[in-house]
């Protein structure tokens, strides 16, 4: 790769996510020392010793790349968001959870309370005979303890602050991660608010399986069944496949081991909801004229909501369960 | 989406007004069947609330879901899915695929906390007006019984 006149200033963050992100970047393997040699780290919690205090003495857009990965999910999320919108020139949502709430986002199946309750009070682990629970602020000798503000629902990065670029994936496959780079580094970056590093086609599009658009007699999850046929499509012997309603770009990892797509991609190319997206694929895929069937196949589906916006919760229409006017037995 | 008023009026306003909850309803309508059958209930005269706004479609199964999902986030209480009958479509198989979606879609919704009567398939042909006005005054009631949906109202103001 060409080396540019001076050295990027490259930044790593991680909000609400689990370090996954961060070890993906690791990924691109050998390549690393190609990055290390085109750019200086300004920020990277995950591996060196920064306070916020540093960031907030550069000056603004001193940052050339920033790759932010996690939801946002309280109020120090959102506060380092600004901040580094602030210090940026390129800021990009790393991965599902930044790009699309990701695995947090389904914590928006349940209210702040109901969290707390599971993880304060409930699990099995806890031993909490006070009922303790993390306040905002406490005070002890005099001094002045601050812990951020819990949200009750979960949110894309996209959502608090201006976002130049998205790459999607939970984590990113290496080569999304490396191909985002090389654009980033030839300076051959699509219009600001593209998906880079991912395709433009459905996981279908990668994937080796083949369709035989046979009729589906029955859903089973993948730890019941083995679907019998190895070249044929998943979706078709009855396991549940995200392929249709995901953005390509990782090769069709996951169906290539075996296992059916669970949609870390996101959804299509000018597809908003890809939980709406994948509902609609089924009903296109059962190929049955039996009303009673039909049911009977539907039925079988356990946990479509889960299931079907395992990653892409903040990137939908509903965003979450309902809290307002809904009934108790819901809850 | 602009407010219906159709708030119920004491005759003569002699006593206080009273305001009761009229609902928003959608209503996408297979053009061959369930629109005619809208059409005619009206030249008929037929009476039914003026609660859903109806969006006219080609099939059932143009209805994606993601337009159902999206009705319910902008302020829609309720949404009505009607096509032809299971065998009557005119493009062969295009309402088997509504009902599997649309079961798989109310399966979904009810995880998000959704009331099964807020969402509503039915089969009705060109001419059965009767069950096309009892359909439209079935679900209204239905709806304004559980009250106004407000989804936006579920999120903090961000
Ligand atoms: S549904 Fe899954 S298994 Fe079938 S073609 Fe698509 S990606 Fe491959
Ligand atoms: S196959 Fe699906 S779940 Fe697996 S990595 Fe690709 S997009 Fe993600
Ligand atoms: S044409 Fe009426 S449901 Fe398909």
């Amino acid at each position: 790769m060409e080396q540019p006149k001076e050295k990027l200033k490259l930044g790593v963050y991680w909000a609400a996510s689990c370090g996954g992100c961060d070890i993906s970047m690791l990924e691109i393997g050998e390549k690393i020392l190609t990055v290390d040699s085109l750019a200086d780290i300004v920020l990277w919690p995950c591996i060196a010793d920064f306070k916020y205090k540093d960031v907030k003495a550069y000056p603004d857009k001193y940052i050339d790349v920033m790759f932010f990965n996690g939801a946002i999910r309280n109020s120090e999320a959102e506060e380092i968001a600004h901040l580094l919108r602030e210090k940026s020139k390129i800021l990009i949502a790393y991965g599902s959870c930044s790009y699309e709430g990701g695995i947090p986002a389904l914590a928006n199946f349940y209210s702040k309370q109901e969290i707390f309750d599971r993880a304060y009070h409930e699990s099995q682990s806890t031993v909490n005979p006070d009922r303790i629970e993390p306040k905002t602020k406490h005070t002890e000798n005099g001094y002045e303890l601050y812990l951020p503000e819990f949200w009750e629902t979960v949110r894309k990065l996209s959502d608090i602050v201006d976002v130049d670029y998205f790459i999607p994936g939970c984590p990113p496959a290496e080569n999304t991660t490396w191909s985002a780079i090389e654009a980033i580094v030839s300076g051959q970056l699509p219009p600001v608010g593209s998906i880079i590093g991912a395709g433009n086609k459905s996981v279908c599009d990668e994937c080796p399986r083949e369709r035989k658009e046979t009729k589906i007699k029955r859903f089973k999850r993948p730890h019941e069944y083995v679907a019998p046929d190895p070249e044929q499509c998943l979706l078709e012997q009855g396991i549940i496949c995200l392929g249709p309603a995901t953005r390509s770009g990782c090769e069709a990892r996951c169906i290539n081991s075996g296992m059916p797509c669970r949609g870390c991609y996101g959804p299509c190319a000018d597809v908003y909801d890809q939980g709406a997206k994948m509902i609609s694929a089924i009903g296109s895929v059962l190929e049955s004229e039996d009303g009673e069937e039909i049911q009977r196949v539907i039925d079988e589906i356990m946990d479509p909501a889960g299931l079907f916006y395992r990653f892409s919760m903040s990137h939908s229409y509903l965003l979450r369960r309902r809290l307002v006017g809904a009934k108790e037995e819901m809850k | 989406m602009a407010d219906i008023t159709t708030a119920e009026k004491s005759p003569a306003k002699l006593t206080k007004e009273v305001v009761r909850f009229e609902p928003r309803i959608i209503g996408f309508l297979c053009w061959w069947c369930s629109y005619a059958a809208s059409d005619m209930a009206g030249t008929s005269r037929l009476k039914y609330p003026p609660n859903v706004s109806i969006i006219r479609v080609m099939c059932s199964s143009r209805v994606d879901p993601a337009f159902v999902m999206r009705a319910f986030a902008e302020g829609a209480d309720g949404v009505l899915i009607a096509g032809c009958h299971l065998g009557e479509c005119h493009y062969v198989s295009g309402n088997y695929k509504t009902a599997a979606r649309i079961s798989l879609l109310k399966k979904t919704l009810a995880q998000f906390g959704f009331e099964d009567d807020r969402i509503r398939l039915e089969w009705i042909s060109a001419g059965e007006i009767r069950k096309f006005s009892k359909v439209i005054t079935d679900m209204t009631e239905k709806v304004r019984n559980l009250g106004p949906l407000n989804w936006r109202e579920n999120f903090e103001p961000k």
